[in-house]
């Protein structure tokens, strides 16, 4: 086995640029934050891709199948010889998957930032943030440990945070900052639990180390936690689902994925990062690396998937109707990870019925890519323009040719028209599903006629609709915006074409994968019908939209407020736990528990005052205390005590 | 000659320690205080000598006790004087209600 210690370096050159940034970045590198963020981030994807390279062409392989390796283990919490948390590096095809997908992206982000975010004030705080994000980012990838999953997993969770609040001075963006952190927060308590649980019947938090532990039906372990139940389940039920709580609270699952709408307040770039490549696929990347744990569990594995099915078929219906480009990404987002999740769900552990995972694993790999694309689209449409707003737009196309381009190719891409990467791992979920569940199928077959809906809808929007009522004379940006665009364009178009069901399997071992034309026909045929109804609806202005939005009426409007979800979050807060909880609890906080301690120093200070008469300053009356205490002891135990 | 009974010695030493006391607590003059103060480590030299005396005429703890005392009732004077020097420097006064910022 060879040696893969210098995988550290890929998470820790960011954390050093966030730490160098961080410190002396405002007054020293002002100007030159861009670019030293990026050119370290560059040899971070560079070491990724000599990773990758070694890994799955020279010494990844032995005897058929991609092994798990351990390149690095460190002890660094030690509770018992046998319970302890350990920092170690995982090497494994999908960790060397997810590192050449966050560094590429990131990478691409922080050339486009440099452009995007020139003349910022707080230039290099951006930058510093970015690169703790992505340093976060990287570990969470390579934790061997459940535990150093959880730590970077907050990780995450704060410099998402403080990415979508760095316009802080923003209402807006602060409550949004603030909603996605407490979102993520609550339903990362279900993962620490879920952790808990599987590390107390497991007895050790190392993944490796659970999943052959926990894998094998004959295992000590195995049977105490199958037979273990609470309200019902099994506890290996209640842990699988737990952590899948946490992993859908990151990646936006119903109901959890009200945040994720609202995120769109930070950065573009930052949105092309973390909500739409990175961080939200954190979820997805939790379920497949304990994936072998959840094939056991026949029940977690059904939430999984109608969780992912349903808030594909959710968000791509509220998709439809919003009129904020940014968040008609976000909702597409949220249903694209719904796909993976329920590929997952679908999914046996190995062989030929592992194809739901592989199909997950290559649709996060190419979602990556063209959403991203997306964004970054988008946001140099909004660099142009000034607006979310799809009104504001329209007729760009001349005004921003590579723009317009970069974007047309991302929407093909995830429409899933070949030969572009969103159809093959579309078809490869479609395909696993249709094998596993009809209903499945169907939903995503009906999502998938959505998501080329809405896309184009955004498209033409955009791009055609109305003649351009934009007058700027800067253009569409500096090269450093047009080159990412370009390169992940070639990517969107290009990565559907890597062998990845040899590479990255359930098992390890290549699966043979083929393209079926005719099972292709439903899916593009139901796509290139979306696309056609799109294109007559908003290729120019005409009033269909307003008919067909009249036509389904209330839906239309429920659609168009989510459904309603946020509210009914604010209703079961608003109205039910803050008087019914929150207000007892404060009540007896500030009454009883400040009160009895309030007491406690009232008497005290009353007492001292009430004496302090005592302490004179006449060394005459000091003198009588003490003789009257001789006197008083004297008499004490002359008389009394004999 | 008669032999004084111990209690009469005893009578002079209370006496003693008791005129002390009252200077102690009468007087506002540090000085005057410092000699109430020796009035009262005399009054006890006299019970120790006494008690040697009478009750073990055989040792000499008693009077090793009492020159201990004036030994240190000596060292004692000098230090209480340099203190009331320094009392005066700050104070120009030598009376102990003048000096009575150490309160609460």
């Amino acid at each position: 086995m060879s040696n893969y210690l210098y995988l550290a370096w890929i998470p820790l050159l960011p954390l050093a640029t966030f730490v160098l940034l961080g410190l002396f970045g405002r007054k020293y590198f002002a100007k030159t934050a861009g670019i030293i963020g990026t050119a370290s981030l560059l040899t971070s994807t560079l070491l990724s891709f000599v990773a990758a390279r070694q890994y799955f062409l020279e010494d990844g392989k032995v005897n058929g199948a991609y092994q798990k390796i351990i390149a690095l283990k460190y002890t660094w919490l030690e509770f018992s010889p046998n319970v302890s948390i350990d920092m170690g590096i995982i090497v494994d095809p999908i960790s060397i998957m997810m590192l050449i997908v966050v560094t590429s992206v990131s990478l691409m982000v922080h050339i486009f930032s440099l452009g995007y975010m020139k003349g910022e004030e707080r230039f290099a705080t951006y930058y510093a943030f970015l690169s703790l994000f992505t340093f976060s980012m990287l570990g969470l990838i390579l934790s061997s440990n459940i535990f150093q999953v959880y730590m970077f997993w907050e990780l995450v969770g704060v410099s998402s945070f403080l990415l979508i609040g760095y316009y802080f001075n923003k209402p807006s963006a602060v409550a949004a900052s603030k909603k996605a952190f407490i979102v993520t927060r609550f339903a990362d308590l279900g993962f620490l639990i879920g952790i808990l649980i599987l590390g107390f019947y497991g007895g050790t938090m190392d993944i490796s180390l659970l999943i052959e532990k926990l894998t094998v039906t004959s295992s000590a372990a195995f049977v105490n936690i199958t037979t273990a139940s609470f309200l019902g389940a099994s506890m290996l039920t209640w842990g699988l689902t737990l952590i899948f709580v946490g992993g859908a609270g990151k990646s936006a699952m119903f109901p959890l994925h009200i945040w994720l709408p609202d995120a769109m307040e930070g950065p573009t770039p930052v949105s092309a990062l973390i909500h739409a490549a990175t961080m939200v696929v954190a979820g997805v990347y939790l379920v497949a690396r304990l994936f072998p744990v959840y094939s056991m569990d026949e029940s977690a594995l059904t939430i999984v998937t109608y969780v992912g099915a349903f808030s594909a078929l959710l968000a791509a219906i509220i998709a439809c109707t919003q009129t904020d480009i940014k968040r008609v990404l976000a909702y597409s987002t949220m249903s694209q990870i719904g796909y993976m999740m329920f590929a997952l769900g679908i999914s046996k552990n190995g062989g030929e019925n592992g194809l739901g995972y592989m199909a997950s694993m290559f649709h996060l790999f190419t979602h990556a890519f063209f959403k991203s694309l997306l964004f970054l689209g988008a946001g140099s449409v909004i660099h142009m323009v000034h607006s979310n707003e799809m009104k504001d737009m329209g007729g760009l196309r001349k005004l921003m040719p590579v723009t317009h381009i970069a974007f047309l190719i991302a929407c093909l891409a995830i429409a899933g028209i070949p030969p572009f990467a969103g159809f093959f791992s579309k078809e490869e979920i479609l395909l696993a599903a249709f094998h596993a569940n009809k209903l499945i199928y169907g939903v995503a077959l009906v999502t998938a006629g959505l998501t080329s809906f809405y896309m184009f809808r955004l498209y033409f929007s955009i791009f055609w609709s109305k003649e351009s009522t934009v007058h700027n004379n800067h253009g569409e940006g500096p090269w450093t915006m047009k080159l990412p665009l370009i390169i992940l364009a070639i990517c969107a178009v290009g990565v559907g074409f890597v062998p990845f069901s040899q590479f990255v399997t359930s098992d390890g071992i290549a699966l043979t994968t083929h393209i079926d034309l005719l099972f292709s026909i439903a899916p593009v045929g139901l796509t290139l019908v979306a696309i056609l109804l799109a294109a007559s609806f908003y290729k120019t202005q005409n009033n269909k939209p307003e008919k067909a939005a009249l036509a389904f009426g209330g839906f239309y409007t429920a659609a168009h407020k989510k459904f309603y979800v946020d509210e009914v979050y604010l209703f079961i807060t608003k109205k039910i736990i803050f008087p019914l909880i929150g207000q007892p609890i404060a009540w007896a906080d500030k009454y009883i528990v400040d009160g009895f301690m309030l007491a406690l120093a009232n008497t005290t200070a009353k007492l001292s005052t009430s004496i302090k008469g005592l302490q004179s300053g006449k060394v005459q009356n000091y003198a009588l205390y003490f003789f009257g205490g001789v006197l008083a002891l004297s008499i004490l135990f002359i008389y009394i005590w004999k | 000659m008669n032999e004084i009974p111990l209690t009469h010695i005893l009578f002079v030493s209370t006496a003693l320690f008791f005129i002390g006391m009252y200077g102690l607590f009468t007087r506002r003059n540090i000085i005057t205080m410092l000699m109430s103060i020796e009035l009262m480590l005399n009054s006890v030299n006299i019970n120790f000598v006494a008690f040697n005396k009478y009750l073990f005429p055989d040792k000499l703890d008693g009077i090793f006790f009492s020159l201990f005392i004036i030994t240190i009732a000596a060292a004692e004077a000098a230090v209480a004087i340099a203190i009331i020097i320094n009392l005066y420097r700050s104070h120009n006064s030598i009376d102990v209600d003048d000096a009575t910022e150490m309160k609460f």
